[in-house]
Order: C-alpha cells, then structure tokens, then sequence
C-alpha cells in the first residue's frame, strides 16, 4: 500500500474508471447490441446447463415428487425443508460435514505450506521431489479411495500390518473404518493425503511471487528467521493463501467420492452430500432430496460470501 | 455398449472384462485415452471380479463349458443388438460371456454386456434413473426378489414368454413376481442366506453336529476361536454381513424371525420391529462384533465376508449359496473341509428356522426398442439348459423344480437337495409385496437402525428400535 503511494499519479494526471461505456448516439447502441448478441450464446448455454436444473431443484424442493413413480406430486411448501433441518439424520450428516471441512482444510494448509517452504529452497532433487509430491492428487478419488479402503482392512490391511506386526506400535488390529470413532478421522486422514499437493502448489506460486530483495533487507536490519516467516512470509502470502482455502473449503463441504466409495451410507460418517443421493436416488425422494441439495447450495453461497468479503479486505 | 468395436476405449474395455490385463496396463491406457475417473474404476473393478473368476472356476475347463443351448430360440431377430446388465459377483461374468456367445451364434441377435454393482442398492439406483428418464439404453437386466412391486410400471409384460418350455418354476416366486396381471420378471436363480460351517474344525474341537441354535452358534464359534487362535491370530468364529446395506436387512431379517420377533412390516401393514424378541436378537448380534465375529464385520458385504471364510480364518459363515463353488475351486484352503445348514435359530416361543428369501429374476424394460430380441434373451437364460449349466458351474440355485433332482446337478451340490424344501415352503420373504414402491424407505431405516445397535452408535438398542418402529409407521402410513 505505501508502494503504491509513492507511485501514485498526480492528482491532475488522475484519469477516471477505465471501465468501457458504449460511447453515445446510434453507433453505440449498436455497439452494444452487437456486444449483447456475442455473449448471447455463452449465456443460453449457462442457462441452460446452470440456471435451468438449479430452477428446477428449487422447485421439486417444495413437492412431494419420487423419482419414476406413478404417484402424483403435490405442493407440500416448506414440509421438506421442516423434516430435514428437525430429523436427526440430516443434522448428523450436517455436523460430520463441519468437522471434516474444518479439520481437514486446516491440516491440509498446514501441511501444504510446511511442504511448500521446503520446495520453495534451492536443493538437490528438487525438481524431483516437486514431481513425486503430486502423485496422491493425481490418482483418481475413485481409485485410491478404493486402495486406502484395502490398506484399512481390518485382517489383511497394509495399516494395521505395519502398526501392529512391524513396529508394534498398538497390540490388536484396529478396525479403521468399521469403528465408528475412527472412520471419520480415517477417511478425512485420506483426503488430507490427497489434497495436501494441491495446497503446496498453490501456496508455492504465492512463495514465488514475494521478492527476494524484500528478506535481504531484513536480514541486513537484523530479523530473525521466525520474524521473517511471521512479518513477511505469511502477510504477503496472504492472497494466495485465501484463494487456496475458498477453493479448498468449498469442494470439502460438498465431498462425495472418498465418504462414498469407503462407508456408502453408514450412518456414522454421512456426509450432507451422500445424504442428499440417498434421499434423492435410494429412496427416490426427490423433493426431500432437492431441499437437501438447496440447503447445501445456500450454505456455500454463505462461504463464497464470506471469503470474498475477506479478499476484498485484504485487497492491495 | 459401443458399436465401434476398433475404438480403443472399446478394445481397453472389452481386453480388461477378459482379463488379459493386469491393474498397470489399465491404469496406465486408460489414463494414456484420458477417461474419466469413474470409468477407470469401473474397469479396475470388472477386471478385479473377472481376475478372481479366472481363478475361482470349479468346474475343469472354461467357464460355459456345460452350456447347451436350448431348442426352439428364435431365428428369425439376427441382426439385433441388445444391451444387458448382468453379474457382479466374481465367477459370473466369464460364465455369462460364455453363455451370450453361445446365443449370438444360435440367433444372430448381438449382446452387449455390462459388469453391474455389487452392491444391490446401487443396482436399483442405476436403474431407477435410466427409468426415470425412460431410456432406451438398457434392454433386459437382472432384478432382485424385491424389487418387482417397485419397477412393475417399467417392466414388459413377460407372462406369455414364462411358459415356452413348459417347465415349472417355483411358484412363490412366480407370484413374488407377479404384480397385478404382470410377470415383471422370469425367475433366474433363487438364493436363501445359509450357514457355512468348517467339518474339519468342528471334529477336531469334539462337536457332533452343526449349531442348530443361536447359543449353540456362539459356544462352539468361541470354543474354536479361542483354540485356533494359538497358530492364527486372524482367525474369527462367525463373519457375515453387518454393513450398512440391503444385505444388513437379509441378515437382520433372519436373527428376528428365528426369534420369533415379526417380519418387520406383516401382511395387514403392522409395524412389528419393536417387541422383546426382536430387540434381544439385536443385542445378541451387537455381542458378536469385536468377540466372536471381527470388528471390521459392521462393514463387510458378501464379498469381505466371503474372502476371510475362503482363506481359512472363519469358522462359520452366513452367506449366500454361491460361496459354495469358489470354496470348493482347486488351491481353496477350505477345498472339502465344510458343508452347510440353515442358518440357526432361536429359542422360546415362535422361534423358527428363517433363511432370507433372496434370488434374481430376468426383467425386460418396457422402453426397450428390441422387445423381441431382449424377451429372447430373457428367455434363453432361464431356460431349464442355462439354469443347469449355472448350477453345475457356479453353484447357483435353479428355479425349475425338477432341476433339484437331476444327477449332474446334485453331484455337483449335494447340498442342493436340503434346500429345495426352503424354497417350496420355507424361507422367509421380505415386506416388499406389502410395502411396494416404498420398500426401499422401509429397508434404509431398518438396516441404518440395525447398524447403529451393532456398531454401538445407539447404546440402547430398546430405545433405538422404539424409534424404528415410528419411522416404519410414518413410511407405511403413506401406502
């Protein structure tokens, strides 16, 4: 901000929003006709694609409709939306939905920015290391759910084979993901495995963008390497720090793949997204299963509120 | 699936189903062509069932090597191509590819095969959204016993076709099948749940007989648990199904009715899950997880169960009849070493023996634009030719009566003859004739309630099924 300041033009030379108006008359608004007819397309097709199903889920949310049945549906107003936020299994799946949101975006930045300072130095092999690093989030979610489901297995698992037979760090097998206590935190320690390379690379494009010049200086006022990670590193990493967390906290809440293809629809690590395909497909409530899925949009339009209003803060 | 038979996402697709490929070359390929993750997976899964199917024939020589196709098919549909969904279970696929080429040559009609889930409730899933969208994509498919009442309205009418061998099939299922004036589907195979138990085991621990009880069950599975632990840490008395799944409510299903606790939802619409007999059959279940059954038992399906019984660390199975031909592959540690029973039941009164009704049925879609070909299909396959061969080959349980006494079918499994008298009388069917298209909400509330009281969620099991019986009240009110 005070770079900023010691650049800025002269009030006199100040020149207002650059932001394109049609300029006046008959030319203009053909001009902007025209403009209009060339966007025209990508909107229908936006429409169509975007505007037109999330209509039709606002709609189905306040009938009774079941998915191919001969049943007529009805209007039942804001029944569903009453059934799901009282019955228990909803709010369930909300809460489970919270804490692996927020334990896994928290653990994945962490381990993402430790990852990318190291990645960030000059060292031997970094090129390979920065290779290998990508690896878990390259492999299909369908893929190494499936491998870390087999690794859990409570008899033959990889995991338990390791912690009980070689290192003898606990005494009996453990059943990860049939106990309830740690099915959640086992598939939320997958997601974090498979996720973190996301967020170092994305965190190390923030690293490259801080100049070098700006440590030499205060290495030369005498900082320490912590005051320099803490008055440097992070302020200026700001931005891309939010960014990776918006993109992050949001694909966290709608998570499906990895709770699905490892619990399906066991009670205990229902997520709000599973819930909304049981409602919706299993049991052929689509009206329930609608306003699961509008409850859901709105909670992230929340989120997307949230940030943006924190970017726009942050902005310099 | 696809006509163009040299696109390379058709060649990756049909080499995987074959089995010629390991997991590498399918990865590697298909990442190579781009395919979504969804699509790799699929492939993976359909080469992993088919890689244990090459390995799990029990019959010498190749799968679909006992088929003999059956007079009077019709001649005059080649030409026609018809899409099916068929088997997940791991020895079928190469059976059922076996039996389509034998087919394609006596009619001309061309088959495409797709691998379907092995999870029942992903099944419905699928179909009910190609249903739903009346689509025309899926010409003829296998059905559960369940699951007519719910896809009546897409089904083609099969009544007519039923009869054109004139051989008899079970008549419960039939009517089980039919809904109104519709055969919805021909049955294909029957199943009832059983109990696998190790011979060898039981004589060398002193016991005479298989359980015929639950506490039978439970003394001689710890008595050789305790015993076998000593050279195998991984050996478990009793595994089953325990996930929380369709297969839950089978299992669930048997530990209520042989206690004497009610079908759940009975003929006139009672709700009859909340009574002493049915919330101790719970609790008694909830004490085999983590003693004589494995932790990880409140999320095996068939198959998780199927593979620690296969390699020897189980002492009592409930499964399905068709874990008894893998077991009995050459290289099977348990090859001659078990036998079956009914599964046991309780004690006081109305115990009973109860083994969940269970069986696949083949379903026409009343959207298909090859209606004649597909009923050709259909008809094939349950033919009394095809419906030997699957027993012989694969162990799986006829619906033509007097399939229960051909020679070749009994010396293949002898235990067939003990169950023939179930499905004349005995199992135990499920509410979905009483419950029709709201089955699935009756089922998804009993299992999730029956997992919670096995996996400890609800620590109290009276309180939980108390709150079960509303819920199946709420749904059943709106029939």
């Amino acid at each position: 901000m005070s770079y900023q300041a010691d650049v800025a033009p002269l009030p006199e030379l100040a020149v207002p929003s650059k932001a394109w108006r049609a300029p006046e008359g008959s030319l203009g608004k053909s001009r902007e006709r025209l403009a209009w007819l060339l966007v025209l397309p990508s909107l229908l097709v936006v429409a169509i694609v975007a505007v037109y199903p999330l209509y039709e889920t606002f709609r189905l949310s306040f009938t009774n409709t079941r998915l191919a049945s001969a049943r007529v549906p009805r209007n039942v107003g804001l029944e569903n939306y009453q059934t799901l936020l009282t019955e228990g299994a909803f709010r369930d799946a909300l809460s489970h939905t919270i804490v692996f949101t927020v334990v896994s975006v928290a653990l994945e930045t962490l381990l993402g920015l430790a990852i990318a300072l190291v990645i960030h130095s000059n060292f031997r092999g970094r090129g390979g290391v920065r290779t290998a690093m990508l690896v878990p989030w390259a492999i299909p979610t369908v893929v190494s759910a499936s491998m870390w489901q087999w690794m859990y297995h409570d008899v033959f698992g990889v995991v338990n084979d390791i912690l009980v037979n070689r290192l003898h760090i606990l005494n009996t097998k453990v059943a990860w993901l049939a106990n309830p206590a740690t099915a959640l935190p086992a598939i939320i320690a997958v997601d974090v495995w498979k996720t973190t390379p996301f967020m170092a690379l994305l965190l190390l494009a923030g690293l490259q963008l801080i100049p070098g010049d700006v440590y030499e200086s205060s290495t030369v006022d005498g900082a320490s390497k912590i005051q320099q990670f803490y008055q440097i590193t992070l302020p200026l990493l700001k931005p891309a720090l939010l960014v990776a967390l918006i993109f992050r906290t949001l694909d966290a809440f709608r998570v499906f793949d990895v709770v699905f293809v490892m619990k399906q629809f066991a009670p205990e690590t229902m997520t709000v997204a599973v819930y909304a395909r049981q409602q919706l497909i299993d049991l052929q409530l689509l009206g329930r299963g609608s306003a699961a899925a509008v409850i859901i949009f709105v909670c992230i339009f929340a989120f997307v509120i949230l940030y943006t209003r924190l970017i726009r803060v942050e902005e310099f | 699936m696809h006509n163009d038979a040299s696109s390379p996402v058709t060649r990756l697709l049909a080499e995987s189903l074959s089995g010629q490929l390991s997991r590498r070359d399918i990865l590697k390929r298909a990442g190579a062509l781009g395919l979504s993750a969804p699509l790799i997976g699929i492939m993976l899964s359909a080469q992993a069932h088919v890689a244990a199917a090459q390995d799990a024939s029990p019959v010498a020589g190749e799968p679909g090597s006992t088929i003999v196709v059956p007079e009077g098919l019709p001649t005059d549909l080649g030409g026609a191509t018809i899409n099916v969904i068929f088997g997940a279970d791991g020895p079928s696929v190469p059976w059922e590819e076996a039996a389509i080429a034998k087919f394609t040559d006596a009619t001309g009609i061309s088959v495409n095969l797709t691998v379907g889930p092995q999870s029942a409730t992903e099944r419905l899933a699928q179909y009910q959204q190609f249903f739903a969208a009346q689509a025309a994509d899926v010409d003829a498919m296998m059905i559960d016993v369940i699951w007519p009442g719910i896809l009546a309205a897409h089904a083609a009418d099969l009544s007519q076709a039923i009869g054109w061998q004139g051989a008899d099939y079970f008549e419960r299922i039939v009517t089980n099948n039919t809904i109104g004036d519709k055969l919805v589907g021909i049955p294909w195979y029957t199943d009832a749940g059983i109990l696998y138990y190790r011979t060898d085991l039981l004589d060398k621990h002193g016991f005479d007989a298989p359980p015929a009880t639950w506490a039978e069950l439970e003394e001689m599975a710890s008595a050789i648990q305790d015993a076998e632990r000593a050279d195998n840490p991984d050996f478990f008395g009793f595994v089953w199904q325990g996930a929380a799944y369709e297969g839950l409510t089978c299992d669930a299903l048997e530990w209520q009715v042989s206690n004497g606790g009610g079908v759940i939802v009975e003929e006139d619409l009672t709700v009859s899950v909340n009574n002493p007999q049915a919330i101790a059959a719970f609790e008694r279940a909830r004490g085999w997880v983590g003693t004589i059954s494995p932790e990880g038992v409140t999320s095996y399906m068939e198959e998780e169960a199927r593979g620690v019984w296969q390699a020897g660390n189980a002492a009592f199975m409930r499964n399905w009849p068709y874990a008894y031909a893998p077991g009995q592959e050459e290289g099977s540690a348990i090859k001659d070493k078990f036998a079956i029973t009914l599964v046991p039941k309780g004690e006081g009164e109305g115990a009973t023996n109860a083994d969940t009704l269970g069986g696949w049925q083949v379903m026409v879609s009343t959207y298909s634009k090859n209606q004649p070909a597909a009923i050709a299909w259909a008809q094939y396959l349950t033919s009394r030719e095809l419906q030997k061969s699957y027993a012989v080959e694969l162990s799986r349980l006829p619906t033509i009566v007097d399939l229960y006494d051909d020679a070749d079918v009994l010396d293949a499994n002898p235990f067939f003859a003990q169950l023939k008298d179930v499905f004349l009388g005995g199992a135990v069917a499920r509410t979905s004739s009483v419950t029709s298209d709201l089955y699935n909400q009756v089922s998804t509330a009993y299992f999730t309630a029956v997992n919670e009281i096995l996996t400890g969620q609800a620590t109290d099991a009276a309180a939980r099924v108390a709150k079960l019986a509303q819920d199946l009240e709420g749904i059943v009110s709106q029939l």
